[in-house]
């Protein structure tokens, strides 16, 4: 698919981003973590985008390059239609304000040392918004109504808070420079259930209210379940099936999303979940598999996908990377 | 040329009273220095004795004409010159604490049991000599420090966090300088630039920055991956507001107990130097090197260096103490315990 | 009915705080039968690992026991075993693993020698014999090719693997009770649905009981038998897991299983618990879940509830089943 969509908010196109892995005596460069491999990925205005997937498959990379905390290696990331990636440094500084993040440990993402005013009110500095020092802890005390938390604490420190509170405030900071979109790096992953439940609904709140798009990386496949529209699942820095919500989990079609379903722990006491499908280990990605990078774990797989690449199957409403897909929808098209 | 130190003293207190405010307006470091002072009252004051006299030392003035007599004249006198009145309240040589009569001969002194720690071989009084020496070891310790510290921060810092060619050249120079014996370096250098304050004080500078530079930069390589800084990145932040309200905010209690750490050290290699007869004049190590042949005589002439080593002593001592207690009070671990 | 493996009565554990010690686990009662997986679910600041701490006498310094409590496992009163006995029990009569394997394993030694180390401390076998012992077990956890990875270093291995080999650890003695703290969370979905299998599979096979502590009631419908929820250091709920995840009466238990995402939930608010957990020292008087409770009423600020039985086996601390409290 290297049809860029109209109305598309963000576009990625051919991300790879390597890391050089450095051994002998002299660190010399002997190879590199194909943390991304070629990732196409393209999110809606108003959508929340699920990126799911183990730990080692890229998905907190790909939010990382969005962003520029970490350049990419290659490919292009498009928003609204200009080309992030080929910015300069300081003119992607303007773009920055668009795309905020939220991270999984609020205790490490908060500086220690700043109140939280201060901590909220660090992009309304960077971006000057806000006349004065007044203006702006006026924002801020009006941001931290719309989180649920009482303005009269914006003097206290992060430790001060509980896990669930300084989350808030993380998320607090990150709408106080309007952005369009927002990545919540396992946003809720940290927190305890009841907490999740409460970050969960102020999030759809914040994004009915506020127009927003979530590109939401995450591993908890019940969250996904009940917050995403679409979901893009990703295995050793490669997407494998893309598409909306309720058909990923009605009827997956990659053998991994098959089995990253089967593993989520079911709450109904009368069926515990099948044997699990997925064998082995998550391997490294520094040394993954040759051709489909699933198939030593794949329970159907073919004597062809340890050799070649998996083909790029187009449907519909996704896309799945198999070489299964792409004969069962031959085999649906010859049958009609 | 006295006039310096006065003018210096004046800065000291002006830039202590805006650090105190600073701090009293900073809740982080008003707490930590009350928790501070509730530990650590005894060692705290000790320290506040020194800089007392130390103080005390450094402001001086000139009499005019008309009050001046002939020792005094045309010199600039000390408040602790002043209390001792050193011109005159000298004896011919070497006296015992407390004692009316001379050490070799047995003369009657000028002034009997007048000398607590006795008189030196110059017949100067013990105890005015080591409360001179206050002031020359404070200064050691803390002019050099103040020094070093900022330089060692710009170099630490950008090295840390901008990394690659600006990391390696300045890890390039720390591995040097690392490399050449701490000693023979100072000696080297002050070889070079002559004896007298402020030689030694550069030569210490040079020979003690990496220290500093080594820990604010491995700090800062930690602080860069903090998750707080890749938010301020997202946020808009630029890169120099990151290492103001960022970084150095969160090495500063570090490089404060690195400091103090570092004082006593530079104070005892100031004692090494004087050994070596390259040090401060009125220095303690002066008179603990002056100590070397006195102790070889027989009956063994101890109070000399009794003063300097006993005065020494308890100012490392105290300075040790309160390092100590900062370093736990400030480290988060053990922070969290105490709520 | 037969006397219980574990019996824990009155547990109480407490750290010195400013204003005197402080409880982080509060007469605390539970039991486990012999084979039976006893989950003990909670979120953090429960009390729930200290109370697994404890069980073992590890709980760090300066925290400690408080005398009233009784820990009696086989018979015997744990907490007034010596040093040595007390040693002996751990390791050979209970297991214990962690929720990290990254950090809970000895990164300088091979994993083999690690769990021979558990085995020679513990029998007279001889070098060869613990060796197979050793690689049997590494089979009973499901490591493939275990002669191999008998010397790997613990950073060549990936973190289900890991857990696979502290569970083998544990399991070297054979030991009646197994004490598992969150030991899944810290890995991938598709691995901790293997290892979950595994303790199933392993209690099954070989008649050990096991205490999990999770906070994950997903994990809880895979592996256990009966559940206790733990609340501001109290058991406040207990049953079977059908009646637990079935018919939770206690309102916390109720409020968590209901503000879990669910398929169903999706385009509605998930039902939240308002508040946040209390810290240990600032629990809420009566009944500490009070002001969070959407059903609290009159004796709740100020009485504390008691254990009300519901059926033979399920049980909640609650003033709403408590006939002679309401209205």
């Amino acid at each position: 698919m290297t049809i860029l969509s109209a109305d598309a908010l963000l576009e990625i196109r051919g991300l790879r981003a390597l890391f050089p892995i450095r051994s002998g005596v002299l660190r010399r460069v002997s190879g590199h973590v194909h943390a991304v491999d070629g990732v196409d990925l393209t999110i809606f205005p108003g959508e929340t985008l699920a990126l799911v997937g183990e730990s080692g498959c890229g998905k907190t990379t790909v939010g990382r390059s969005i962003l520029r905390l970490i350049e990419p290696t290659g490919g292009n990331i498009w928003f609204r239609g200009v080309d992030l990636t080929s910015l300069p440094v300081d003119a992607f500084h303007a773009y920055r304000r668009q795309i905020q993040i939220v991270m999984q440990d609020p205790g490490s993402a908060l500086d220690p040392r700043f109140s939280v005013r201060d901590a909220i009110a660090e992009g309304l500095e960077a971006f000057a918004i806000g006349a004065d020092y007044e203006e702006r802890s006026k924002r801020v005390a009006e941001l931290m109504g719309s989180v649920s938390l009482d303005p009269e604490a914006m003097w206290r420190f992060p430790h001060e808070f509980s896990g669930g509170q300084r989350q808030r405030i993380c998320i607090a900071r990150a709408l106080a420079v309007d952005p369009t979109l927002l990545i919540c790096d396992e946003a809720t992953s940290a927190l305890d259930v009841s907490i999740q439940a409460q970050i969960l609904n102020l999030l759809a709140d914040l994004q009915a209210a506020r127009k927003l798009t979530y590109l939401f990386i995450t591993h908890d496949l019940g969250v996904v379940r009940y917050f995403a529209t679409r979901v893009a699942v990703m295995y050793l820095g490669r997407i494998v099936e893309t598409g909306p919500t309720e058909r990923i989990f009605a009827a997956p079609r990659h053998p991994y999303t098959k089995a990253l379903l089967a593993s989520i722990p079911s709450l109904d006491p009368g069926r515990r979940s099948t044997r699990p499908a997925a064998l082995g280990d998550v391997p490294s990605p520094e040394r993954p598999p040759p051709g489909c990078h699933y198939h030593p774990r794949c329970s159907v797989r073919l004597e062809s996908c340890s050799r070649e690449d998996p083909p790029l199957v187009d449907f519909t409403d996704g896309i799945c990377r198999c070489v299964l897909a792409g004969a069962e929808r031959e085999a649906k098209a010859n049958a009609a | 040329m006295h006039w310096i130190s006065d003018i210096v003293v004046v800065l000291l207190v002006l830039a202590a009273i805006g650090l105190w405010r600073y701090a009293a307006h900073d809740r982080f470091w008003r707490e930590n220095a009350i928790e501070l002072w509730r530990r650590r009252r005894l060692a705290i004051a000790v320290v506040g004795v020194y800089l007392l006299i130390a103080l005390m030392d450094s402001i001086s003035w000139v009499d005019p004409a008309g009050e001046a007599n002939a020792l005094t004249s045309g010199k600039a006198r000390t408040i602790l010159d002043r209390s001792f009145q050193p011109e005159t309240f000298t004896e011919a040589s070497y006296s015992a604490p407390l004692a009316s009569v001379a050490f070799y001969g047995g003369q009657p002194l000028l002034h009997p049991g007048a000398h607590l720690l006795g008189t030196d071989l110059l017949g100067r009084d013990v105890v005015y000599r080591t409360l001179k020496g206050a002031r020359v070891a404070l200064l050691i310790g803390g002019l050099t420090s103040l020094v070093v510290i900022p330089i060692a921060l710009l170099f630490g810092v950008t090295a840390g966090y901008f990394g690659r060619r600006i990391d390696d050249a300045v890890f390039f120079a720390m591995t040097v300088l690392a490399s050449v014996p701490t000693l023979l370096l100072l000696i080297a250098l002050i070889m070079a630039l002559g004896k007298g304050t402020v030689q030694v004080c550069v030569a210490l500078g040079v020979t003690g920055w990496v220290h500093f530079c080594r820990i604010a930069r491995g700090e800062t390589l930690k602080l860069r991956e903090a998750d707080f800084v890749a938010a301020a990145r997202v946020l808009g932040v630029r890169e120099g507001t990151i290492i103001r309200r960022h970084i150095l905010p969160n090495i500063a209690h570090l490089i404060i107990v690195a400091f103090a750490l570092s004082f006593t050290a530079l104070v005892l290699s100031e004692t090494i130097l004087s050994y070596l007869g390259i040090g401060l004049d009125g220095s303690w190590g002066q008179m603990i090197d002056q100590a070397r042949n006195e102790l070889s005589r027989t009956p063994v002439i101890w109070w000399n260096l009794a003063g300097a080593s006993i005065a020494l002593f308890t100012l490392v001592l105290a300075v040790n103490i309160i390092a100590d207690a900062m370093r736990d009070i400030i480290d988060p671990r053990t922070r969290r315990e105490r709520r | 009915m037969s006397a219980p493996l574990l019996s824990v009565e009155n547990l109480s554990v407490a750290f010195p705080g400013e204003a005197g010690p402080v409880r982080v686990v509060d007469r605390l009662t539970l039991s486990i039968a012999t084979g039976e997986t006893l989950a003990l679910v909670g979120e953090s600041g429960s009390g729930k690992s200290m109370t697994a701490l404890a069980i073992m006498r590890l709980v760090p310094k300066p925290g400690r026991i408080e005398p009233e409590a009784r820990v009696g496992f086989e018979g015997r009163e744990l907490l007034s075993l010596s040093v040595p006995d007390m040693r002996a029990v751990r390791g050979a009569g209970i297991g214990m693993i962690f929720q990290e394997p990254m950090t809970s394993l000895n990164p300088v030694t091979t994993v083999g020698d690690q769990v021979l180390e558990a085995i020679e401390l513990h029998t007279g076998l001889s070098r060869g014999e613990a060796r197979s012992r050793v690689i049997e077990l590494f089979g009973l956890v499901g490591i493939p090719d275990a002669k191999r990875r008998f010397g790997a270093y613990p950073h060549q291995l990936s973190g289900g693997l890991k857990q696979r080999v502290m569970i083998a650890m544990a399991m070297a003695m054979r030991p009646r009770l197994l004490i598992a703290d969150e030991p899944t969370t810290a890995l991938d979905a598709t691995i901790r649905a293997q290892i979950l299998e595994l303790l199933r599979d392993l209690s099954a096979k070989t008649g050990t009981a096991v205490l999990l502590i999770t906070h994950d009631f997903g994990v809880v419908n895979e592996v256990a038998d009966r559940v206790a929820v733990m609340y501001a250091g109290q058991v406040v709920e207990e049953g079977t897991r059908a009646e637990l995840l079935g018919r939770p009466r206690h309102p916390y238990t109720q409020g968590l299983l209901r503000s879990i995402p669910k398929a169903e939930a999706r385009g509605h608010r998930l039902e939240e618990i308002k508040g946040a957990v209390p810290r240990p020292g600032h629990w809420p008087s009566g009944c500490r879940f009070h002001p969070r409770c959407s059903h609290a009423f009159q004796p709740c600020p100020s009485v504390a509830p008691k254990r009300t039985a519901v059926s033979a086996s399920q049980a909640a601390c609650c003033h709403l089943l408590d006939r002679s409290v309401r209205p």
